[in-house]
């Protein structure tokens, strides 16, 4: 039981402690997509896209 | 395509959900006769009429309906499932009146207490969550069923998922507000804001709900265009986190099976800082990220201009997904929740401006090159002064989520008047928008039956608008000053029932304000009506007009 509880408290303040980086790195990496220049053609396009019809 | 030879049968939809139906009468019955309180045995025997009445939906619709099932396609052009949307479209309108009107009703008891008529059913108590759950859920709720079934329709080029199951949705979705309304109306309420129905309503609503997302879920799957409009997302974030937040803040234990009453697995602060993580990220994700949908898809179409900076609209969503889950604490500033919590709720509160003010100069920006069809054309101009009235409110939010303004504007009206500024102007306008769009598509109309009715309508309704947040606000601020005065002596200056009557004009203003903006909706509704009655067929588009819906 004990081995289990110090399982789950190293487990969770790790997680703690390292959400707010990974979260901010999954922020920084979509950013990175949205501004990628090879996307810009696919991003135009899907602007496009309610005028687009049938 | 066409398959002449094929035998009807069942599928196996429609056999076991016949049977699901029966057997689900059949229990309803017994707990109907069962019951503890007399609300429990109305909604079980309500809910076995409406079982019975399923069953006979399904198997009549079985016998009238052609052998084969609607075709995907017609001549390569994908064949839209228009009925489910018709039905919310419909919905949406007669709910959004009757929680206008119950608004209104409730804005004249708070100015005329009389009105109370001292008749339980009818009093203000129970009326207000009436009114609050009419328009959201009903009102705004049958919205975005519509406009998401059209949307995710229409930009993926698929048809609807599955036969029965988009009608099990709009049915077992309007049935739930049925049976929460009526709830409200007898007493049956578990005391949450915003999360009021009891635990079965609340089961009914989960299963409706994951239905909902599967067949959306099932019609991006199948979708034709690659890639996934960024409209869905928001749909699809409305959809995925009001699950989470409605099971989150929920678990109750029922006092007994045949009865109403329910108790929540948890107390004290850990329920109320539940509860507000569920009312605040509703605000942010039922009547925000899901009427921001409707805003990326309404007004490029009917702009005919592209969205101003796709971009843009990634880091919105993502902004806004990674930034409103934590807003919650500032509904209890100065409360016995740890003022770190409050403090990181104020915080990401005021980081909100960022996504919001994004997406509002993304949606504004997006009429670039056809500002002047604004002069022309009223229904776009409801959809960007709805853009405009989001920004506004989006604004004053994480401004009173800061403690030291909080401390002036919390529990005075100031709230009631931010909210409907966000209500009202935001997701009243951004709705009616898109309605005066949709009913023409979805019924095949060339247009609308008078855009000289829209134009009164919205201008009707602004000034509603306009008369009913400035004297929530006017009132707000006095009665937070009136709170907080004291006298040279260090005694509070005014008594609790002066500050009462010191509301009292405002609370008239409120209420004409309320009575306009039902007006606007009476207008609309008359409008829409004529619209599918008499309105002009569109001829391009024989595709929409196939049978049995």
């Amino acid at each position: 039981m004990k081995a289990i509880l110090t399982v789950h408290n190293l487990a969770s303040d790790l997680v703690t402690t390292i959400w707010t980086p990974v979260f901010v790195a999954i922020f920084l990496a979509i950013v990175a997509y949205a501004f990628w220049p090879r996307n810009k053609a696919v991003f135009d396009k899907a602007a496009h896209l309610p005028l687009r019809e049938e | 395509m066409s398959q002449p030879s094929i035998s009807k049968s069942m599928t196996i939809g429609e056999s076991g959900l016949a049977v699901v139906f029966a057997i689900t009468a059949f229990l309803c019955v017994i707990a109907s006769a069962k019951a503890l309180d007399a609300p429990f045995a109305f909604h079980a025997a309500l809910s076995a009429a409406a079982s019975l009445a399923a069953v006979f939906f399904i198997v009549n619709r079985y016998f009238e309906r052609p052998a084969a099932l609607p075709p995907q396609e017609i001549n390569g052009r994908p064949n839209y499932n228009m009925g489910p949307i018709k039905f919310s479209a419909f919905m949406a309108m007669f709910w959004g009146i009757a929680g206008f009107l119950v608004g209104l009703i409730i804005a004249s008891q708070l100015a005329w207490p009389a009105l109370n008529f001292d008749l339980p059913w009818i009093s203000f108590g129970r009326l207000r969550p009436l009114h609050t759950s009419a328009v959201i859920f009903a009102f705004g709720g049958n919205v975005l069923i519509a406009t998401s079934f059209y949307v995710v329709q229409k930009s993926c080029r698929a048809r609807l998922a599955g036969d029965l199951a988009p009608w099990f949705v709009v049915l077992g979705y309007n049935f739930f507000i049925l049976i929460a309304g009526t709830g409200y109306l007898l007493g049956v309420t578990q005391s949450k804001e915003y999360a009021e129905p009891e635990w079965y309503a609340d089961l009914w609503l989960t299963i409706v709900w994951v239905a909902y997302l599967l067949v959306f879920l099932a019609t991006i799957f199948k979708r034709k265009e690659p890639h996934i409009f960024v409209a869905n997302w928001f749909y699809l974030a409305f959809i995925v986190t009001i699950a989470v937040l409605h099971l989150g803040n929920n678990p109750a234990l029922p006092v007994s099976v045949f009865g109403s009453k329910s108790y929540i697995a948890w107390g004290g602060i850990q329920d109320a800082m539940f509860q507000w993580w569920y009312g605040h990220n509703a605000v942010g994700f039922f009547l925000t990220a899901g009427f921001l949908a409707i805003m990326y898809y309404f007004i490029p179409k009917r702009a005919e201009r592209p969205i101003y900076s796709y971009r843009l609209s990634i880091i919105h969503f993502w902004a806004l997904i990674f930034l409103y889950i934590w807003a919650g604490p500032h509904h209890l500033h100065y409360t016995a929740l740890p003022d770190w919590t409050q403090t990181l709720g104020m915080t990401f509160s005021i980081m909100l401006w960022m996504p919001s003010w994004g997406g509002m100069i993304n949606g504004l920006m997006t009429l670039s090159g056809a500002w002047d069809k604004l002069r022309t054309d009223p229904v776009l101009r409801m959809l960007v002064v709805s853009v405009a009235f989001y920004g506004m409110s989006t604004f004053e939010g994480p401004m009173m989520s800061i403690k030291v303004v909080n401390s002036l504007s919390h529990y005075t009206d100031w709230t009631i008047g931010h909210v409907h500024s966000g209500a009202l102007g935001w997701v009243g306008f951004v709705s009616f928008g898109a309605l005066y769009c949709l009913v023409p598509w979805a019924w095949n109309r060339k247009g609308l039956y008078s855009l000289k009715l829209v134009n009164w309508h919205f201008w009707i309704a602004t000034l509603g608008i306009v008369l009913y947040i400035s004297a929530m606000w006017v009132s707000g601020i006095l009665q937070g000053l009136m709170w907080r005065a004291y006298t040279s002596l260090g005694f509070l200056e005014y008594s609790f029932i002066e500050t009462v009557e010191a509301m009292h004009p405002f609370y008239i203003i409120r209420a004409a304000g309320g009575g306009l903006f039902l007006i606007g909706a009476l207008i609309m509704a008359y409008n829409l009506w004529m619209t599918v009655r008499v309105g002009e067929q569109e001829v391009q588009m024989p595709v929409a007009l196939q049978p049995a819906e």
